[in-house]
């Protein structure tokens, strides 16, 4: 007889048991390596280049013979590789708890409304009011992102209950309206505030500083893990309402909580590098074929490909076209379109 | 013991069920039955607390379920819904092991104990073989069969099933019934389904509650209730109840339906009760 596709962590005479995916940390160490590999190998990339090898030594603090290295390395470059990973790692980790909220595996943050209300009030406040101080751009987007996630909980939640149709129905619905303003008001706006934009809405995390990953990291420290911990309750409402209330879930509550876990996870991503679209779809997608859909091991590697997604965009965004510079926001939704309608069409081909 | 006390269910819209007063026996196998629409789903899914009470309540061993925590409750009474939808890709083990979800904690995730309540659902389903298979890739029974091995796992002494028989063939129908039969019998738990098929509620049931548009016409043990009047009462046709030659029990012939009168009852039955 086989046994169950996990590892178990029992100490004897104790009232304690842990349950981990089989696949986990096999999945886990290799996509860690390969996150670590290509932040070095891009940190060294750019206008002024460096080998790997110096790379490693100025991060572990050696002397590299080169004195403009360590202010590259770790000021100006080091920051914006761990801000696209731990990015990745939200959009990720977002994803993984959306689709399994929806049982719908082409769902992502963006069907929450989250990227339309952000994107919306960043452009308006960009381009509307006048002097619009640019600090503030990420907490007022984070604020849009909130409020339509609300809205949309409100309108297709509150009253349709399990009915991941009307989820996605509203969804674009309320994404085409958003996208008709946020078009309105570039059209109305004028060049530079327009270019200014156009650029947080590709979304990118160019000249990101330590600030902006000091801002973002508590987000993911605190929310992450949440996010694992509602793993076994995900298991349950995976089986659908019914199911999950027999076995002693509170579903509604539940639902709740976890959609404002992923909301937040989403809204404070989009909030720090604009709106990356096809990192919440994707990565929750490979993971389900590395580990399954157990979702105490889906949430975790999602959350890790979201990173390694995100960091090899960046990095093929800044080597591609030298020097100039893509937005890795452009390089996810390049990725993204092909596979999204691949997956569309197999979705279709296996109903 | 599970009961109801003057219990009132439905949805938007007039009742479906009104001041609705049973009891259903414990350790033994009741068979809620009735025309489409009469209210017996929703009964069933009121007594697995997934629908509020509009009025009245739920009692179990004295307790309104309402007012106990649902996951302690889910280690009492397990529910099997109409059609569960297993995910893309799980296994029947991984779906199985889904039915300790209660006993667990963050903390406790895999005791010694829910690996036994594990082993032993897929051995009494007889679904050892197929554990490691997908789910979504078995046949209806062995799919039906799996889906009863979760709510083993779960430990509780009550179970209910709504329609745990629609869908399969009729191998696969005998073999449902002779398993709730054989856990009832070996380990005395009380099971309570929806069944459709009136010779397999007088067959398999200890106990049958009889709906029509959400009363109750009869209640007690087959023999007693399944007459050809509470027939014609009940579902509107015309039967002859002989005793079955094996086992005694009564078995129901339809040979038509009755006169006008009841005809038009079960339709509008129908059309209240059409959510149920």
């Amino acid at each position: 007889m086989k046994t169950f596709p996990w590892i178990t962590i029992r100490p004897k005479h104790a009232r304690f048991s842990l349950r981990i995916d089989r696949r986990l940390p096999k999945v886990g160490l290799i996509v860690g390596l390969l996150v670590l590999a290509i932040m070095i190998i891009n940190m060294g990339v750019g206008e002024y280049k460096i080998s790997p090898l110096d790379v490693v030594k100025t991060l572990l603090g050696m002397e590299t013979g080169d004195p403009q290295h360590v202010l590259i390395v770790r000021t100006l470059r080091l920051p914006r590789m761990l801000l696209s990973a731990l990015v990745g790692l939200a959009l990720g980790t977002s994803g993984a708890l959306l689709q399994g909220l929806t049982r719908n595996p082409l769902a992502d943050p963006s069907i929450m409304g989250i990227n339309t209300g952000a994107g919306l009030v960043a452009v308006v406040l960009t381009i509307l009011v006048r002097n619009f101080p640019a600090r503030w751009i990420p907490v007022a987007a984070f604020a849009g992102a909130l409020v339509a996630a609300g809205l949309m909980y409100v309108l297709a939640w509150r009253k349709g209950g399990d009915s991941p149709m009307r989820l996605i129905l509203i969804g674009v619905g309320l994404s085409a309206v958003g996208s008709a303003v946020t078009t309105l008001v570039i059209t109305i706006g004028n060049i530079y505030d327009v270019q200014r934009a156009m650029i947080w809405l590709t979304g990118s995390v160019y000249g990101r500083s330590w600030v902006d990953f000091w801002a973002f990291a508590p987000w993911v420290a605190i929310a992450v893990p949440l996010a694992w911990f509602q793993a076994r309750q995900l298991n349950s409402l995976h089986l659908g309402e019914d199911v999950a209330l027999g076995l002693g879930v509170n579903v509604g509550r539940q639902r709740a909580w976890i959609l404002f876990v992923a909301v937040a996870l989403a809204g404070a991503s989009v909030a720090v590098a604009g709106v990356i679209s096809f990192v919440g779809l994707i990565a929750p997608h490979v993971a389900r074929r590395l580990v399954g859909t157990d979702h105490t091991g889906l949430v975790p590697t999602a959350g890790m490909l979201g990173a390694l997604l995100l960091v090899a965009s960046d990095w093929i965004g800044r080597t591609i076209a030298a020097p100039n510079e893509i937005p890795c926001g452009l390089v996810t939704a390049v990725i993204g379109v092909p596979f999204f309608l691949t997956m569309l069409y197999h979705h279709a081909k296996t109903k | 013991m599970l009961a109801t006390d003057t219990l009132t269910l439905g949805y938007d819209g007039p009742n479906i069920l009104d001041q609705l007063s049973i009891t259903l026996p414990a350790g033994q196998i009741t068979a809620l039955i009735g025309p489409n629409g009469c209210g017996k789903s929703t009964l069933l899914r009121g007594l697995a607390r997934l629908i509020k009470p509009k009025h009245g309540a739920v009692v179990l061993d004295g307790h309104d379920v309402q007012r106990i925590p649902t996951r302690q409750l889910a280690t009492q009474l397990g529910i099997l819904p109409q059609n569960p939808v297993a995910p893309e890709g799980l296994t029947v083990r991984e779906l199985v092991a889904q039915g300790r979800y209660p006993h667990q904690r963050w903390f406790q995730q895999w005791s010694a104990a829910d690996e036994t309540a594990v082993r032993s659902a897929l051995e009494i389903t007889n679904m050892v073989e197929l554990a490691d298979r997908a789910v979504d890739a078995l046949s209806g029974g062995q799919r039906q069969r799996a889906w009863i091995a979760m709510t083993l796992a779960q430990e509780t002494d009550i179970i209910l099933l709504d329609e745990p028989t629609t869908f399969l063939d009729l191998a696969h129908q005998v073999e449902v019934l002779q398993l709730l039969e054989q856990l009832n019998r070996q380990s005395s738990r009380t099971i309570v389904m929806v069944v459709h098929d009136l010779n397999h509620a007088t067959r398999h049931a200890d106990h049958v509650i009889a709906l029509r548009a959400g009363v109750v016409q009869a209640a007690g043990a087959p023999r007693d209730v399944i007459t050809p009047s509470l027939l014609r009462a009940v579902f509107g046709i015309e039967a002859e109840v002989i005793p079955d030659p094996r086992t005694g029990v009564p078995l129901c012939i339809p040979y038509g339906l009755c006169a006008a009168e009841p005809t038009d009852t079960l339709l509008h039955a129908d059309a209240v009760g059409s959510r149920a």
